[in-house]
């Protein structure tokens, strides 16, 4: 059943993989191996389109998923090292809160948001409503390792005469590294996954990865999309691999 | 995805204690700014009038919430009478969402149940291959589905090769190829939290069910389900509820005849519909559908909680 399981998960992108190496120009016919769509992707017709929607997607997704993992950082020091307050539930209901709410809803919100206050869709929309959702998958790496330290360190530093200040710089933040850089990982990975909420707050004339691909299939299946596919589908599997090291590597012993 | 962040754990130490609301400000201004304060205008522009293609006229009224549910004539001076245009979509996403949910629950337990009971060295690996899947663009897994399934797809050439069936299954474009897309993308989803309840079954349980006389399928039934059910629920609900407001597997793989909700949706704002208050409405319905159920979840698992 497992196996079952596996062989669902992973035929269809076995097969986009095998067909995106296809010399033939049709999608439905094998004419031999060939590198002719990836070639395509970076000097053909429509690379001009992809190179802009990539640097998009790229950019867009380091920024954003820097500023997310910084943002929950902070929330995770508050929320886990904090004490007991009041505001202590709100704050956690309000960072699950993108991920509660059903994209295509929060797609919605965010546009007429956007609109009713008069501010131009483009890069900075797309950049800004990405930084807002990513936070909570920035969050919860963050928080699940930031729980899995004992305070004892902390305290062992500042009964040293270390400030709090430098506890955290020097103890608590390099053993979160992990949990940071697994939440920064997710955080990219989501950002650069979206298509919904892309789709309804970019303006006309920019595009994402996600939504050029979106626009190109719409009007039929090409070769050249089984190609990007395939480079973005082993970008994923390198970034979730990295991702599954640095979880496991255990930094407190 | 629900609930994930929802308990903020025990292990509540208080060295930053002074400096937690500035350390939360920032998420409060982004997440209130940029999530909270729209989600709100959202429910206030559901109540507004509309404007010819896009845009809103602030003049508060029903007239959304009375499109999506009644019908009033064509000259909209009839008695209303309850209209299934709007409903029957949203019964076919529930019942799309649900069929998927069930097949991956089929593939999806068997599956968890068998990585959990295997050796803790190699179980790793079995969840890491699971995970990878989810970790890949969900547009690019439905665009992989489409072209597998197709009529002269790779699939429908495999079967005849074999001589299985004549002529190409025609799959694309019908409501099972919605529901396979969305088993196919939502699949890890329901193995990870089932895997993670099982893991911490005891198994000495079912040991002693067995020394009792208890046959292995009334031991599945009358120890490990009931023990699971917690991650049973959350993998359902977790393929459930993004299954509900889909938009990628109806648009890709339904085409025009298997609207589901997130279409409907999409169609108001970025379609020739262009109604803004109708389109609230409707994401209004959608968000109270789906807060009932974590509602109904949150509710089981604390009865959950306070039955161990």
């Amino acid at each position: 059943m497992t196996i079952i399981c596996l062989f669902i998960l992973y035929a269809p992108l076995v097969v986009v993989t095998i067909y995106s190496f296809n010399a033939s120009e049709s999608i439905t016919t094998w004419g031999g191996m060939s590198l002719r769509w990836y070639v395509d992707i970076f000097v053909g017709p429509e690379s001009a389109k992809f190179q802009q929607a990539a640097i998009n997607s790229f950019s867009i997704a380091i920024i954003a998923a820097t500023v997310a993992t910084a943002i929950a950082t902070a929330a995770a020091t508050a929320i886990v090292r904090g004490g007991k307050y009041r505001l202590r539930g709100p704050s956690l209901g309000l960072i699950s809160l993108p991920i509660m709410v059903p994209e295509i809803v929060l797609a919605v919100a965010t546009l007429i948001f956007f609109n009713s206050i008069g501010f131009t869709r483009g890069y900075m929309t797309i950049l800004t409503a990405h930084t807002a959702f990513c936070i909570p998958f920035a969050y919860l790496p963050i928080q699940a390792r930031m729980q899995g330290i004992e305070d004892t360190y902390e305290h062992a530093a500042m009964d040293l005469y270390a400030t709090k200040t430098q506890a955290f710089r020097r103890i608590l933040f390099p053993l979160m590294m992990p949990g940071i850089i697994s939440g920064f990982l997710l955080a990219f990975i989501v950002s650069l996954d979206d298509f919904i909420i892309t789709n309804f707050v970019k303006g006309a004339g920019i595009e994402t990865l996600p939504t050029a691909i979106f626009g190109s299939v719409k009007q039929g299946l090409k070769p050249n999309i089984m190609a990007i596919s395939t480079l973005l589908l082993g970008l994923s599997v390198v970034m979730v691999t990295i991702s599954y090291f640095v979880s496991k590597s255990d930094n407190t012993k | 995805m629900a609930g994930g962040a929802a308990s903020g754990g025990s292990a509540a130490s208080d060295t930053y204690a002074k400096a937690r609301h500035w350390l939360l400000m920032p998420s409060w201004m982004v997440l209130g700014f940029f999530v909270l304060m729209p989600v709100c205008l959202m429910v206030i522009y559901s109540f507004l009038t509309k404007e010819f293609r896009g845009g809103v006229i602030w003049e508060p009224t029903l007239a959304a919430y009375d499109q999506f549910f009644f019908d009033r004539g064509l000259f909209g001076d009839s008695d209303p009478t309850l209209q299934w245009t709007y409903l029957s979509i949203f019964w076919r996403s529930i019942w799309q969402a649900g069929l998927a949910t069930i097949l991956s629950l089929l593939i999806g337990f068997p599956t968890a149940y068998y990585i959990a009971t295997r050796p803790a060295s190699t179980r790793a690996l079995w969840v890491f291959l699971i995970t990878i899947p989810y970790w890949v663009n969900l547009l690019i897994r439905t665009v992989s589905m489409k072209f597998l399934l197709r009529d002269e797809g790779p699939m429908n050439d495999f079967l005849i090769n074999i001589g299985l069936i004549g002529e190409p299954l025609q799959i694309i474009n019908t409501n099972l190829a919605v529901q396979l897309g969305l088993f196919y993308s939502y699949l890890p989803f329901m193995v990870l939290p089932i895997y993670a309840s099982v893991e911490r079954y005891n198994f000495t349980m079912s040991e002693a069910a067995a020394d009792l006389y208890a046959t292995k399928f009334t031991t599945l039934r009358r120890i490990v389900l009931p023990a699971v059910k917690p991650g049973v629920i959350a993998g359902c609900i977790l393929v459930f509820v993004p299954s509900l407001g889909a938009f990628l597997a109806p648009d890709l793989l339904g085409g025009a005849k298997n609207f589901m909700i997130g279409s409907l949706i999409e169609e108001q704002f970025k379609g020739n519909a262009g109604n803004w208050p109708f389109g609230a409405a409707a994401s209004m319905v959608l968000l109270s559908m789906v807060i009932v159920i974590l509602l109904i979840f949150a509710g089981q698992q604390r009865r959950a909680g306070a039955e161990q």
